[in-house]
């Protein structure tokens, strides 16, 4: 009896430190095993789905009020874009920007900064979350990415609308770039701002336009936006994840 | 529930104490809480700050700030801050790692998952045992209610509140339960596991969706209840080290009060009851 019981207890001594080993030694190997990553992940359309089945596209993200604003709208990411292009268009004020929406529409057009400031506009003061863990409260003006879209008129076959944009990420020069799907894209609170805090959106924040999409995480709002591209499909984008942090393992739909 | 047992020598009895439903989910628990306190330290390694208020930016200086600076002699030294009061963390927080290769990070290698700074694979850890945490525990608590455990085990009735002062007593002097009281669990015992079942993980969880830029919008407002996201943040964070401490003192009374006979329980669901006479096992 007494070495049937040490046995036992010697098997679940065992357990215990190899458990603990696992835990702390296999955890790192298994994150950098691809079909584990992709078992990890699999969350995430959880998250997208009980989200989504949660949020209608009426559902508005939270309004603040100036007494909420933070006293610096701080940058992250890009600061200024390291493009001879980008800095000639921001050394004439951006008077020559032209911003490109194409792909799967019916009517592709351009705008200058004027023709997006002469559509109808919308103001917010809303909190801007980033995946790191902070929040910033910023009043954004902008038109809304529906005007747009009424404009230039979307195929039936349209899913997603890609914001390719002007900042080189490192030095092979591969180009920031997101995406996002036709429930935001029309959504209210989706714009495509050109002012901050009431001045002119700064260098710092993504001049002249970046996208603001209020119900998912900084990342998502692609800064210094040169082209819209309507889209059926991600994967022959890029890394093909639909985003340029999505392609370095961070989650496609940013709710969370 | 109790199924009493011939035992071996004279008056020892054993029952089965947990049923496997229990037993299943406490593990699948323990896994997931340890995997998210881990993956979770990594997530706030990527801002080590906690904030009060809706916005990180308020004007207001952070509760609790971890980071590393240079002393007087140049050398760099890890610094946490807490309420304006600041701390030498060298080794723990701020600046950690073997002599040589020091690394400015909040939280120590040792702890989060993954080891290195990943923020990406830190949030799939987190989100995936998040879901398992959740299901995990709705389960168990429809299990509770239908299999009456919750009423029949864990509610305290009228003679254990008379003897909390008794309980708190016999927790001091290390004291077990003896005969029939050891097939039941003790006020305070009940206490704390109606606290971490009812109180500690809802609000865990709930801060979790107050920090979901996505569900803020269900009902716009409703995070400033809690003082706005920045807030939820830091009562997150605050609630999982609460319950790292009451994992703590679970482990030291499952040591004390007869660490095989509490860990068999556990796994197999037999459990011997501690003879009148014989005090600890």
């Amino acid at each position: 009896m007494t070495s049937q019981k040490n046995s036992r207890r010697r098997f679940l001594q065992r357990v215990l430190v190899s458990g603990g080993a696992l835990l702390l030694s296999g955890c790192d190997q298994l994150s950098r095993s691809e079909w584990f990553a992709k078992l990890l992940g699999s969350a995430e359309r959880l998250s997208f789905a009980a989200q989504r089945l949660l949020l209608t596209r009426k559902a508005m993200a939270q309004e603040f009020t100036e007494a909420d604003l933070s006293p610096d709208f701080r940058s992250n990411g890009t600061s200024n874009p390291d493009n001879p292009e980008y800095q000639a268009l921001a050394a004439g004020r951006f008077a020559d920007y032209r911003l490109q929406v194409g792909g799967l529409v019916a009517r592709p057009r351009t705008y200058s900064l004027d023709d997006l400031k002469a559509l109808p506009s919308r103001t917010q003061i809303t909190r801007h979350d980033c995946v790191e863990g902070w929040s910033a409260i910023g009043k954004w003006k902008g038109v809304q990415l529906s005007r747009v879209l009424e404009q230039v008129e979307p195929h039936a076959s349209a899913r997603y609308v890609v914001f390719h944009c002007a900042d080189p990420m490192d030095v092979s020069g591969e180009r920031y770039y997101e995406s996002i799907d036709l429930e935001d894209a029309w959504h209210a609170q989706t714009l495509l701002a050109y002012e901050l805090n009431d001045v002119p959106l700064p260098i710092k924040n993504g001049a002249p336009v970046r996208v603001r999409v209020e119900r998912q995480l900084g990342y998502k709002m692609a800064k210094y936006i040169m082209r819209i591209e309507l889209v059926d499909r991600l994967d022959h984008i890029a890394g093909g994840e639909g985003g340029y942090w999505e392609d370095r393992g961070y989650e496609w739909y940013a709710g969370i | 529930m109790p199924s009493h047992d011939a035992s071996e020598r004279g008056q020892t009895a054993w029952y089965l104490r947990h049923a496997w439903p229990i037993r299943l989910m406490h593990w699948i628990n323990v896994l997931a809480f340890m995997l998210l306190l881990m993956s979770g330290l990594q997530i706030f390694n990527a801002y080590p700050a906690l904030n009060w208020g809706k916005s990180s930016y308020t004007g207001r200086p952070p509760i609790l700030q971890i980071g590393a600076r240079m002393d007087a002699q140049g050398n760099p030294v890890g610094v946490t801050r807490i309420f304006g009061h600041e701390f030498n963390t060298t080794g723990v927080l701020g600046l950690s790692g073997r002599d040589g290769e020091r690394v400015r990070r909040g939280f120590p290698a040792w702890i989060t998952l993954p080891g290195q700074q990943w923020l990406a694979m830190g949030r799939r850890w987190h989100f995936f045992f998040a879901w398992v945490l959740v299901v995990n525990g709705l389960a168990y608590i429809a299990y509770t209610l239908a299999s009456r455990h919750l009423t029949r085990d864990l509610m305290p009735t009228r003679s254990d509140w008379r003897s909390i002062g008794q309980s708190f007593k016999d927790h001091l002097l290390l004291r077990r339960a003896q005969g029939e009281a050891d097939r039941r669990y003790n006020i305070l015992q009940k206490l704390a596991y109606l606290s971490v079942i009812f109180a500690l993980l809802p609000l865990l969880i709930l801060m979790g969706w107050a920090m979901s830029p996505g569900l803020n919008a269900l009902f716009p407002g409703w995070v400033d209840v809690f003082g706005g996201r920045q807030s939820a943040r830091t009562i997150h964070f605050a609630v999982a080290w609460l319950l790292v401490g009451f994992a703590f003192i679970h482990l030291f009374e499952v040591v004390v009060s007869g660490f095989w006979n509490n860990l068999r329980s556990m796994v197999t669901g037999r459990y011997r009851v501690a003879d009148e006479e014989d005090g600890h096992d």
